[in-house]
């Protein structure tokens, strides 16, 4: 805790071994807590919470969003930032939506959703890694072009027919209340924190995130990094496409409009340092589950969605102040 | 410490201060808008309100998302399926987006009806229209031909040419001209649905018919253009502006004498009758099928057509005599 007190006011670029960090992974169990505590209240204010399908249905809330929310756990880790998360949804469920009127089956259109999301991924990636722009000015930027693109093909009309075996993914289950959705989410909680916690790569994400030149002069491949990260977004948006788009059996080039700010508000609420360099995939989990929690257990009181919105807000907002307050407090 | 306090401290009023008792055995219709916090779904949720005063032990709920997206709407559906309500009666932000969800809703038992915004048949029993072609298509001609007891000229401003409702309106009056003897339709002139191009045309309209006696616009935009160039021509009086508009914008219309009478559909009337269809769905009184005939208390009855839709009633008309109530409406 000295460290604060005597720093002189230099920012430390390490996070790793700041305060601020120990702030932030006590954080985790500070949000945990939150979702129990959530859970509990919930369980009490409305005799429909503790239903298992009504829980079920409640998972759609958040499991698409956190599909996209652990890739851009890690992408926000390494310092950077991708925007145009739900318009690659949009470009990707149009293109589904042109393969499956062209007569193709599900496996092809799953596959073409993924293939876009590839592809929006590799020029996200590209324009950054390559041309060294800014990731939130060209995420800006393809955000209105993926859109645009989608919006060119369907105007203000939709594809609907989708075969019945491809709904599957939104609208199936895998036993019992357990939908396919949730196995998806939850095995690739595991693969990223894997990932993440446990690789090269992850380290390496990490120290991108904390220093992109230092890491680059320890024989970091940085640019690569950041490529196969951007790639990782959009894969994982073509994947959300594939299950949106079946869950609502249609695509309109309104798809997941506004997606992306709940998924970087899931990514921030999990502790994920907006400036990178520190997060975990575990925070993102139970950022999910909270932010899944307090929207369902509102809605089941019928409370109206802006409030849920100030709601969420203000978790976010608590979420970034509070590892500040707390060395503030403890460096006082 | 303080901080935990403080957070779960937020979280416990959020989520507890909500938290209110409902009668179990009242029936729950829930009134679904495309979106919190428009006029025109607030005033449909008062005639909700209405209809369930009248009914007794009914109890709405009326909600909706904060945008204006089926997936919003689905997180909705999705509570009020949680909270097995009786009825949902929906506006819908997407005509096939929402139909699994509102598929599963029927599944567990829950009447669903459409209002104002449809829904694709295989998600919701029956759909309520505002108002049907046949009925706007008399309504804009006779607003015209009641203020021209003897006879006159009429000319139309319509949106584009190839605007599929504006077309089949017109298609519709021009049915049932024979039944307004002495009113001749001089010309058609399409302002594209832009202000502007409206304003000239509605002027071109005037000089080229110069004893024009109304000009029927059954757009939004059209309506209010051409009150303005009559306004700006200085013909007040002489060319009566009618069509279908919004209260809010034709307020100014009204009150200068540019427009007599206008005519939209009236979403107090809507959600009432929504209201009342669900309810007698609900009850089992009458099953949603082709033909049957639904009683929606004071607007009457309405009467399935194939695709299990119906029209309310005429649309509704707005004069000096009733503008102020409705302009901060919708």
């Amino acid at each position: 805790m000295s460290s604060i007190a005597t720093n002189t006011g230099r920012k430390i670029p390490d996070q790793l071994t700041s305060p601020a960090s120990r702030a932030l992974r006590s954080w985790e169990s500070l949000l945990l807590l939150v979702a129990v505590f959530i859970f509990i209240l919930n369980s009490f204010a409305s005799p429909y919470f503790l239903d298992p399908w009504n829980l079920s249905d409640a998972t759609f809330n958040f499991t698409e969003k956190a599909m996209i929310a652990f890739a851009m756990a890690l992408l926000i880790i390494a310092g950077e930032i991708d925007l145009s998360v739900a318009a690659i949804i949009a470009l990707a469920s149009t293109a589904m939506g042109i393969v499956m009127q062209a007569g193709f089956g599900t496996p092809v259109i799953v596959l073409t959703g993924l293939a876009t999301g590839l592809l929006c991924g590799a020029f996200n990636g590209l324009m950054v890694t390559r041309l060294g722009l800014p990731s939130i000015v060209v995420t800006i930027g393809t955000m209105s072009l993926f859109r645009g693109i989608s919006f060119i093909i369907l105007g203000d009309g939709a594809f609907r027919g989708y075969p019945d075996s491809f709904a599957v993914f939104g609208q199936g289950y895998a036993f019992w209340v357990i939908t396919v959705e949730f196995v998806i989410f939850a095995l690739l909680a595991v693969i990223y924190a894997v990932i993440l916690h446990r690789t090269n790569f992850g380290r390496a994400v990490f120290a991108i995130g904390n220093n992109p030149t230092a890491a680059l002069f320890s024989g970091i491949r940085v640019a690569r990094v950041k490529m196969i990260l951007f790639l990782l977004t959009g894969l994982m948006s073509g994947l959300a496409a594939v299950c949106l788009t079946s869950r609502l059996g249609s695509t309109r080039s309104s798809i997941a409009s506004g997606m992306e700010l709940e998924v970087v508000t899931m990514v921030v609420l999990g502790g994920v340092n907006i400036l990178g360099g520190t997060g975990t995939i575990g925070g993102v989990v139970i950022a999910a589950f909270v932010m899944g929690l307090v929207t369902f257990g509102l809605g089941l009181l019928n409370v109206p969605g802006i409030v849920m919105s100030i709601f969420i807000g203000l978790l976010l907002i608590g979420v970034i102040a509070l590892p500040r307050l707390w060395s503030r407090l403890r460096g006082a | 410490m303080n901080r935990i306090l403080q957070l779960t401290m937020t979280a416990a009023m959020a989520t507890g201060l909500m938290a209110q008792g409902a009668a179990a055995e009242d029936m729950r219709i829930a009134v679904v808008a495309k979106a919190l916090g428009i006029g025109f779904f607030e005033a449909a949720a008062k005639g909700a309100e209405e209809a369930a005063e009248e009914l007794g032990e009914v109890e709405i709920i009326y909600t909706g998302p904060t945008d204006t997206t089926a997936e919003g709407q689905i997180e909705v559906i999705n509570s009020l399926i949680a909270q097995r309500v009786d009825a949902i009666a929906i506006s819908a932000n997407d005509t096939d987006a929402l139909v699994p969800t509102l598929k599963k809703a029927m599944q567990r038992g829950i009447t669903v009806v459409s209002w104002d915004s449809g829904v694709a048949e295989d998600g919701r029993m029956a759909h309520l229209n505002p108002s049907s072609n046949e009925l706007i298509g008399n309504m804009i001609i006779k607003l015209a031909a009641d203020e021209l007891p003897d006879g006159g000229q009429v000319g139309l401003l319509s949106a584009t040419t190839t605007s599929t409702n504006q077309n089949i309106w017109i298609e519709e009056m021009m049915k049932v001209m024979g039944d307004y003897p002495g009113i001749e339709v001089v010309g058609t002139v399409y302002g594209d649905d832009l202000a502007d191009k409206s304003y000239r045309e509605a002027q071109g309209l005037m000089q080229s018919h110069p004893d024009l006696d109304a000009i029927i616009a059954p757009t939004s935009v059209g309506i209010v253009a051409a009150a303005q160039a009559v306004v700006d021509a200085g013909k007040v009086g002489e060319v009566n502006v009618t069509g279908l508009g919004l209260p809010s914008e034709m307020a100014g219309a009204i009150e200068s004498g540019a427009s007599k009478s206008f005519a939209i559909w009236n979403p107090i009337d809507l959600g009432y009758s929504a209201t009342m269809m669900a309810y007698h769905l609900a009850k089992g009184e009458v099953e949603a099928a082709p033909g049957a005939e639904i009683p929606i208390g004071r607007m009457g009855t309405v009467t399935l057509d194939e695709t299990n839709s119906a029209p309310m009633a005429d649309p509704f008309v707005y004069d000096e005599s009733n503008i102020d109530e409705f302009k901060s409406i919708f």
